[in-house]
């Protein structure tokens, strides 16, 4: 059977992680989309369609946070971009907050003034970016120097 | 800028991405264009000339963007995985991240790719390391636990790892953990990851401190010596001046991600036994707190929001522990604070936070100072979810002192709330006004408010308990009727009203008869003027009503008599309607004054149990919420105000028996219990597992459904599943091994279901033998009271034992609903009968003759033994049913084949009846042995 069970996405884990992380245009066009959970390519897009669904609504008088099936959204938007986390409901929702704009500092410099395109042209860079400051649905490295540095790094190797 | 970050080889397909953000380029352009690329890079990698590396990394990659582009891919893995072997990093960069993204359940290829991981981390390469381990962290699969969760450890601990290397491999470790937990075996490398909490570099540090919080809930014992290394840890970082930690400061505030998540570690123990320990956990929360009373040290947002990360996961660690009341105060005071700060987030967060401290002995007080400003909230807030949570808060913080205030302002705020939180709110009025009502006419009042303002979402359980209290206490019977009674005054009342009017009237009316403006006609006369706008349970209840007029009121009786009589009750289309008023009729004729007065008597008084309503905002709740906050409010108001709290008696009955309920057990059914019991387990008629966190995982299966999946191994048609919300109902039609069956979803409420989805789960290991197919997804929202339908294509691969199952999640009101029923697609669904003469069935039984082919079960008759019951089963069972075959005609003999894709299976059975001893012998015999034996299985349970 083919059909990935959307009761995977309810499940019960133990301790706090990020479930997906995913960057939308205002059009619903993705630009990055990280799973830390298996989900079968129908499921992810429907995750995809109504992450778009939920989050474009608001205006920016709401909070930054909405609830999602049992889940919440911790996004943010910059310019036409909506950078949405998506964890567990008693996660520390300041924390992901920051954490999304921690990453979006990081492509910033990395990118030097990074816009929508360097996503598209770059995605392969976009997802090492990702996998230095999150793993296996945790923050793994939070110093944007670290990053940065090891970027560079591994762009000297190109 | 857009152009100079373009990067060669792309153009054409980049300008294709390009085009269609900002063209929206017709689609069949871009289709016509990805398919010339496929064909192109299809020809390079089945080209005669061995691609070098630079060109087969170039075009995975294309094949990687075309697939992020929302193409499909079904080909370049063998190319991907060749890239892994590389010695250039770009390489085995795309690579690795081709694999990450497009994973394959292929197993050939997870061999080639873990051979790949396993040189890679044995390269002593930190760079290719650090590859590896992020692959097996994104893809997580049980062949790479199988492979690596005993080198992982190792990698992790061994002193001449690179930071960077311990980072990745600690949270690969808890990947791995996450997915496959009886793969990961605790070792001597568990102690030496908690010392990783003292690393010198703290980007080890959190990554470890997930990894350990993980581990330490499972495995709490084990990880003990944690807590004391994470309070010094965090110890060193809240003292630490803005500098200190240089990188690890994020707008003036060191470390603050590292600080919650220490926080959240020591969120999996008690307070710290140790008392220096403890001290020095007290001072730091003490230190998070003066902080947040400092002045910025920056205007930005980030600087205040990763300073506030920090406190909220403070105080949540102060309200876990729940044990120093300064701490709790402090933390009430902070959060008051931010209930009026400017930013939404803040006042959300606050909110939220307080609403546990409610429930905390030490900060309810705290937390009631506030009120004024949540009331405010719920007025003001122009995002809902901030307004849902001051409604959540408002409720925790209600006693005694404040109950009438407060549910003066959740009345008001009902008239204008949002659809999806009206029931949600009705419930905890209902709750509230009940539970703090000193003076029981405000609570019948109360109540009555509550239809008026919002009938429609106020449930069964609701009005049910208001019938209930009246019953129960006589110094508010005069009261409610004639609150009844005037309330049914209105043109247009809602049908919940009438109920509550017809209940209470029937019982005390004739406390109000004595005023000419309510006497006994004029009562009549008004219940009857609503009667055919009303529903046919209404009706049923207004029908007993009356009769329980023509006792309290004989001067009534020919009025009622003749409505009885008339057609439009007698002959009234609903069988229910027409019995009642036959019987009703009946009863007021021959009746003497004294029988109709016994019958007819007064309601006792309900035994006092726990409120279904309660139990029906834990359903909605989940029981973490409501039962703590209940349990703790108990207590407290019996300690201050020594008032007389119903008792909590036994959680474990609490049905109420319903007010429509027939009075002379003459009626139809027995009505459903109001209430559901308060466990999962409490009875067989709770299927829905009401208890399941909000974040559950697939329900159980529900209690019940076995008997429910055997009553459909002879039939395809029925109902599968029935709840209070949700009945579900199947038509099923199978040829040869091929079938589809048709499930209905009934919404039994009426409120609407939101994110209905139901999935088909099969369990791995089953996969090819029997398929379910989910053909259409349904809407995800279902009306009140309507019907969807759903078709699922099934296909018998190999014979099978275990059923498809299928979970059904959705959103009522505001709680999360899970079902599970096993799909009644059994072996013997995919049989044909075949027509045989005696002759040729006993040739082929003595064929099967084999001992592995006979399966024989002989078992006691659950059912009367009736022929032609049985005749039908074994035909509904999909066999043949073979007459003058068997020598004593008392025996039923069948035959039959079973087709699946793979192979057809014929199957002979015989079934012995011997009626004196009341047992049946089946005998089944097949060309396979499990066959056998699965039917043998399902047709016993039939008799």
């Amino acid at each position: 059977m083919r059909l990935k069970r959307l009761g995977e996405l309810c499940k019960r884990r133990e301790g706090l992680e990020i479930r997906f992380i995913l960057i939308q245009n205002r059009a619903g066009k993705t630009r990055l989309a990280k799973w830390y959970m298996q989900f079968d390519d129908d499921e992810k897009q429907k995750l995809i369609e109504e992450v778009h669904a939920v989050v474009t609504v608001r205006d920016a008088k709401h909070t930054n946070f909405v609830e999602f099936r049992n889940f919440k959204i911790i996004y943010r938007r910059y310019a036409g971009l909506y950078f949405c986390i998506c964890v567990d409901v008693n996660d520390n929702n300041l924390a992901y907050l920051e954490a999304i704009h921690n990453f979006v500092e990081v492509l910033n410099e990395y990118f030097h003034n990074v816009c929508e395109l360097d996503l598209v042209f770059n995605f392969y860079k976009v997802y090492t970016v990702v996998d230095e400051m999150f793993l296996a649905g945790e923050i793994r490295e939070t110093s944007q120097t670290k990053v940065l540095k090891q970027l560079l790094m591994l762009q000297s190797l190109e | 800028c857009f152009l100079f970050h373009r990067g060669e080889g792309f153009n054409g397909l980049f300008l294709l991405a390009v085009a269609s953000i900002t063209l929206n380029f017709v689609k069949e352009a871009e289709i016509k264009r990805i398919n010339k690329e496929l064909a192109n890079i299809r020809s390079k990698f089945k080209g005669d000339k061995a691609l070098d590396g630079y060109s087969k990394k170039k075009y995975v990659c294309k094949l990687l963007f075309i697939f992020l582009l929302g193409h499909d891919i079904d080909f370049g893995h063998m190319e991907a995985v060749n890239l892994l072997s590389s010695n250039r990093y770009t390489e085995k960069q795309i690579g690795y991240l081709f694999i990450s993204v497009l994973v394959n359940s292929n197993s050939e290829l997870i061999r080639l790719i873990n051979n790949a991981i396993k040189n890679d981390l044995a390269s002593r390469n930190p760079t290719f390391m650090g590859l590896a381990l992020h692959c097996i962290a994104s893809v997580g699969s049980r062949e790479m636990a199988e492979a690596f969760a005993g080198e992982i450890p190792k990698v992790l601990v061994a002193g001449d790892t690179m930071d960077s290397v311990k980072q990745s491999a600690a949270l690969c470790l808890l990947r791995l953990y996450r997915t496959s937990p009886d793969l990961v075996p605790m070792g001597d490398w568990t102690s030496r990851v908690v010392h990783l909490l003292n690393d010198q570099h703290l980007g080890v540090v959190t990554a470890a401190t997930s990894l350990i919080t993980t581990l330490a809930q499972k495995n709490p014992e084990e990880f003990k010596t944690s807590v004391s290394l994470a309070v010094s840890r965090l110890s060193r970082i809240v003292t630490s001046a803005s500098t200190d930690l240089q990188d690890y400061t994020y707008y003036f505030v060191p470390a603050p991600w590292l600080s919650v998540k220490l926080l959240r570690l020591l969120q999996c123990y008690p307070p710290p036994e140790d008392p220096a320990v403890r001290g020095r956990l007290t001072e730091c929360l003490e230190t998070i707190l003066n902080k947040a009373q400092e002045p910025p040290k920056s205007k930005k947002v980030q600087h205040s929001n990763a300073k506030n990360a920090v406190l909220f996961e403070a105080i949540s660690l102060i309200i876990h522990h729940d044990s120093e009341p300064n701490l709790l105060v402090r933390a009430c005071n902070q959060l008051g604070q931010f209930l009026q700060h400017r930013e939404t987030n803040l006042r959300y967060l606050a909110l939220e936070s307080m609403c546990t401290l409610a429930s905390s002995e030490f900060s309810h007080e705290a937390v009631k100072t506030h009120i004024e400003t949540v009331i405010n909230a719920l007025k003001t807030e122009r995002d809902v979810s901030v307004r849902q949570r001051a409604v959540d808060l408002l409720y925790a913080m209600c006693d005694r002192s404040n109950a009438p205030q407060i549910v003066a302002e959740m009345l008001s705020y009902l008239e204008t709330a949002d659809y999806s939180i009206r029931e949600e709110i009705v419930l905890k009025v209902a709750i509230l006004a009940e539970k703090y009502a000193v003076d029981y006419t405000w609570y019948v009042d109360t109540i009555l408010n509550l239809i008026r303002i919002a009938g429609d979402y106020v449930s069964e359980e609701v009005w049910y308990r208001v019938i209930q209290i009246v019953i129960n206490r006589d110094d508010v019977q005069g009261y409610a009727a004639k609150t009844v009674f005037e309330a049914l005054q209105a043109p247009a009342c809602h049908e919940n009203l009438v109920k509550v009017g017809g209940y209470i009237l029937g019982e005390f009316g004739n406390l109000i008869a004595g005023d000419p403006r309510s006497s006994p006609l004029i009562q009549f006369n008004l219940l009857h003027s609503k009667f055919h706008l009303c529903s046919v349970p209404t009706r049923a209840l207004l029908l007993s009503t009356y009769i329980k007029f023509v006792n309290l009121f004989p001067e009534v009786k020919p009025t009622i008599q003749d409505v009885l009589r008339s057609d439009s009750q007698l002959r009234n289309a609903d069988v229910e309607l027409q019995q009642r008023a036959v019987e009703y009729l009946r009863l007021s004729t021959v009746a003497s004054t004294d029988i109709l007065a016994t019958v007819l008597e007064e309601m006792p008084p309900f035994p006092e149990r726990e409120s279904s309503i309660l139990a029906k905002l834990k359903k909605k709740k989940g029981p973490s919420t409501v039962t703590d906050l209940e349990d703790t409010k108990r207590e407290r108001s019996v300690d201050v105000n020594g008032g007389p709290e119903p008792a909590p008696a036994s959680t474990s009955a609490m049905s109420t028996p319903s007010p429509s309920a027939d009075l002379l057990g003459l009626g139809a059914a027995p009505p459903a219990p109001a209430g559901p019991p308060p466990s999962s387990s409490g009875g067989g008629g709770l299927l829905v597992d009401v208890f399941s966190d909000s974040a559950s995982v697939v329900a159980p299966l529900a209690p019940g459904s076995e008997d429910n999946f055997a009553r459909f191994v002879c039939k395809n048609n029925g109902v599968l599943f029935e709840n209070q919300l949700l009945q579900i109902g199947l038509k099923s039609e199978f040829r040869q091994n091929l079938g589809r069956m048709f499930i209905f979803y009934g919404n039994k409420t009426s409120t609407q279901f939101l994110n209905f989805t139901p999935t088909l789960i099969c369990s791995d290991e089953l996969q090819p033998n029997i398929l379910g197919f989910i053909t259409k997804p349904v809407d995800p929202t279902v009306e009140g009271g309507a019907q969807v339908q759903q078709v699922v294509n099934i296909e018998c691969v190999s014979d099978f034992t275990e059923a498809p199952v299928l979970n059904i999640q959705f959103r009522y009101g505001g709680t999360f609903q899970n079902v599970s029923v096993q799909l009644p697609i059994t072996l013997n669904k995919f049989f044909q009968p075949t027509e045989m003469a005696s002759q040729d069935f006993f040739q082929r039984w003595k064929q099967l003759s084999n001992p592995q082919q006979e399966v024989q079960n002989i078992f006691k008759a659950k059912h009367p033994m009736d022929t032609e019951v049985t005749k039908a089963k074994i035909i509904g069972f999909g066999s043949a049913l073979l007459e003058e075959v068997d020598p004593n005609p008392a025996n039923f003999v069948g035959a039959g084949i079973i087709h699946t894709k793979t192979t057809q299976i014929g199957c002979l059975l015989r079934l012995e009846p011997n009626l004196q001893a009341q047992m049946y012998r089946l005998t089944l015999r097949t060309s396979k042995e499990a066959v056998s034996q699965r039917l043998c299985e399902l047709l016993s349970a039939q008799f």
